[in-house]
């Protein structure tokens, strides 16, 4: 298994829409191959359009707001000693997530594809809220299936979705989160494929959703590329990347630039929900080597038993709370390119207590596991090794669930 | 010799009636019920599909979902569907089963493994719900070379050049789904288009038997019975749900909804 130079990650796959010969491909039912192909074919038209691109990139800059800031830590990088800590702080991004990249351009392809109704899955809200604010803005109707756990602790954002006209459906099967979701959602498009548009929220699902979410939120990289270029000159010599893995989109987007780099220059590290710490369940299958199978559609490492029964995953944060995880990002791991470690839900809220205490930034319960890894590893690393997180997310959406763990802040 | 699917069919033909197929989820509510619905129903059923419960259906609706969980919470294994399955053929030599299930589990199990399986268990058919064609092709030969069924699934969305492939690499017995929906939702196409898309379908090749499913309930029957074989499943899912809500024996239930499907079709 080996990773080829020059060619976008997400266009690595064979003819059946596989990485590395096991990760990925399109286990879907009968009736979803037509739309799929509908979509793959329209993906690859629009991908090579100047009219369509120049669309995309209007809209990324004069409604997400790009580029997002790139920031030194400079009192968390004192505090802990020894390497520099910057972040790029994709949740000034419009709407306060990465999500929103994804959200455009599915709006977008739905307008292109004359589909007006489109759906979509969340486990934060974050994919949801964005879905409802570009279906707001691009005029299509929209539903969001969302687990009703999750719909419970992330209630701002659902507030955010309602207010924005979308339709929350609560989904109340299995574990009643983002798996749940995810499945509901793939039903519902199996039943409406004919005039419905589906976004799957993270780059997950059938190989074309993994590519097309991949290839939104590549964004992030492209400017952290040309943000570092102006800050050191040049791309500097020991960087490290530090992002958390739920489904794996905001990772891959951070990183994507970056992977034709030597790993002992730019180290990419992702950090997946290791759950509480006294549970035995967590929401980590490439860090605590889960085996190969197959969920919504994809071949992944996957938290399950072996009777292929998926498992009941547990984390404080709903977006990282999926058994399953980016193809892509298996792939990572299997070529040893990324290296995956996970946080506990308690090395997350000190993260985001230390974080908040020193620095202006309000990172959610997500990116404060990647800021559990840098806080961690950053003091017994050099002066002139460069940390970047990507802080994806802002915790408003986790005010209730803050103060129940921390108390009145 | 021709294999027991085809008998089926034929011997359906014969008293020029469709051939009727059961499905229910191996294990709902227990191991020890469930073969005794599927062997009271085979009384009546041409061909019976058994489900292996999986916990992240896409492809079901509401009934099915709900068997499922039910079995899985019973703690139905791989190694008890096989069983169910052994058990019901040592009683009922010449009554076709299906095994019905997505890919996971097969996988988790190992193919070849499963395949041996279903071969010493004498399956007949293998019905995959998220292995698609042309993926599923290796996975097809596997399975001929044991003699068991792969059963390709068609859909509204097929189209005429993939259909004409799909029918060109299927074996006996092919699956139409009636329409854009899970199992067991209501049937929001009319009968009429469902059976010209049918006559499509089955005018590829006519020696090839076309079930329809998706949508039958003991109101829709009737209107279909033109085709070679109707599947009929959450109806029966959901009877066993009330049975057990209202504390009667499902087996008895179940099988008079059988016993009225076949009487509309007759």
């Amino acid at each position: 298994m080996k990773l080829k130079r020059g060619i976008p990650l997400i266009d690595q796959h064979d003819q059946y829409g596989f990485w590395g010969g096991k990760f990925g491909g399109s286990f879907i039912p009968e009736t979803l191959k037509k739309p799929v192909e509908d979509l793959t074919n329209e993906f690859k038209k629009l991908r090579k359009d100047k009219k369509f691109l120049k669309k995309r990139d209007y809209y990324f800059k004069n409604y997400i707001g790009t580029p997002t800031s790139f920031v030194k830590l400079d009192n968390l990088t004192n505090h802990l000693g020894g390497a520099q800590i910057w972040a790029k702080v994709v949740s000034e991004a419009n709407g306060g997530a990465h999500k929103i990249y994804n959200a455009t351009v599915h709006a977008l392809i739905c307008k292109a594809m004359g589909k007006k109704y489109i759906v979509g899955d969340t486990g934060a809200g974050y994919a949801g809220k964005m879905l409802s604010m570009a279906a707001k803005k691009f005029g299509l109707k929209c539903k969001i299936f969302m687990g009703a756990k999750d719909i419970k602790r992330q209630k701002p954002n659902c507030d955010a979705m309602r207010k924005n006209g979308a339709e929350i459906v609560p989904v109340y099967s299995g574990s009643q989160t983002l798996v749940d979701a995810v499945s509901e959602c793939m039903r519902y498009w199996v039943s409406n494929c004919d005039n419905t548009h589906m976004c799957v929220g993270s780059t997950v699902g059938p190989n074309i959703f993994v590519k097309i979410c991949g290839w939104s939120t590549a964004q992030i990289s492209r400017e952290l590329k040309v943000q570092l270029k102006s800050e050191f000159k040049k791309i500097p010599n020991k960087i490290k990347l530090i992002n958390c893995v739920g489904g794996g989109s905001s990772a891959y987007g951070f990183w994507s630039e970056f992977i034709d780099y030597d790993k002992k220059q730019i180290e990419l590290i992702g950090v997946e929900a290791g759950g509480p710490k006294k549970s035995k369940l967590h929401a980590a299958p490439l860090s605590r080597n889960a085996k190969i199978g197959i969920l919504h559609g994809a071949a992944s490492y996957l938290c399950q038993n072996n009777e292929g029964q998926i498992n009941d995953t547990e984390s404080i944060s709903a977006g990282l709370d999926y058994p399953g995880v980016s193809p892509i990002h298996c792939f990572l791991k299997d070529t040893k390119r990324a290296r995956y470690t996970y946080a506990t839900d308690e090395d997350a809220l000190n993260a985001h207590v230390m974080v908040t205490k020193y620095e202006n930034l309000n990172p959610s319960l997500e990116p404060s596991h990647a800021f559990a890894e840098a806080i961690k590893i950053a003091p017994k690393l050099s002066k002139d090794t460069i940390i970047i997180v990507n802080s994806c997310g802002d915790a408003k959406k986790d005010r209730d669930i803050l103060k129940e763990r921390l108390g009145k802040r | 010799m021709a294999s027991l699917l085809n008998q089926a069919f034929q011997n359906a033909k014969s008293e020029n009636r469709p051939a009727l197929l059961t499905y229910t989820v191996a294990g709902d509510n227990t191991k020890k019920k469930s073969l005794e619905i599927l062997k009271s129903i085979s009384n009546y059923a041409d061909i019976c599909e058994l489900g292996f419960p999986h916990n992240t259906p896409i492809a079901d609706g509401g009934q099915i979902q709900t068997s499922a969980y039910r079995a899985i919470k019973n703690g139905i294994k791989i190694n008890d569907v096989f069983s169910i399955a052994k058990d019901f053929k040592k009683s009922k030599r010449t009554k076709p089963i299906i095994l019905m299930g997505y890919y996971n589990m097969i996988f988790q199990y190992n193919e070849n493994k499963f395949l041996d399986k279903c071969k010493n268990v004498k399956v007949d058919g293998l019905i995959v719900v998220d292995l698609p064609y042309p993926e599923n092709k290796k996975f097809a030969a596997k399975c001929k070379k044991r003699g068991v069924n792969f059963i390709q699934l068609v859909s509204p969305t097929t189209s005429p050049v993939r259909l004409k492939k799909i029918i060109k690499d299927s074996h006996d017995m092919v699956y139409y789904i009636s329409m854009l929906s899970t199992t067991g939702g209501k049937l929001k196409v009319s009968p009429k288009k469902i059976l010209e898309r049918y006559s499509r379908i089955k005018n590829q090749n006519k020696s090839k038997n076309i079930v329809i499913g998706f949508g039958i309930t003991e109101k829709t029957i009737k209107s279909l019975k033109k085709a070679d074989g109707l599947v009929v499943g959450s109806a029966i899912c959901k009877e066993i749900s009330s049975s057990i809500k209202k504390r009667q024996n499902p087996v008895t239930n179940v099988t008079n909804i059988v016993k009225r499907l076949k009487n509309k079709i007759k």
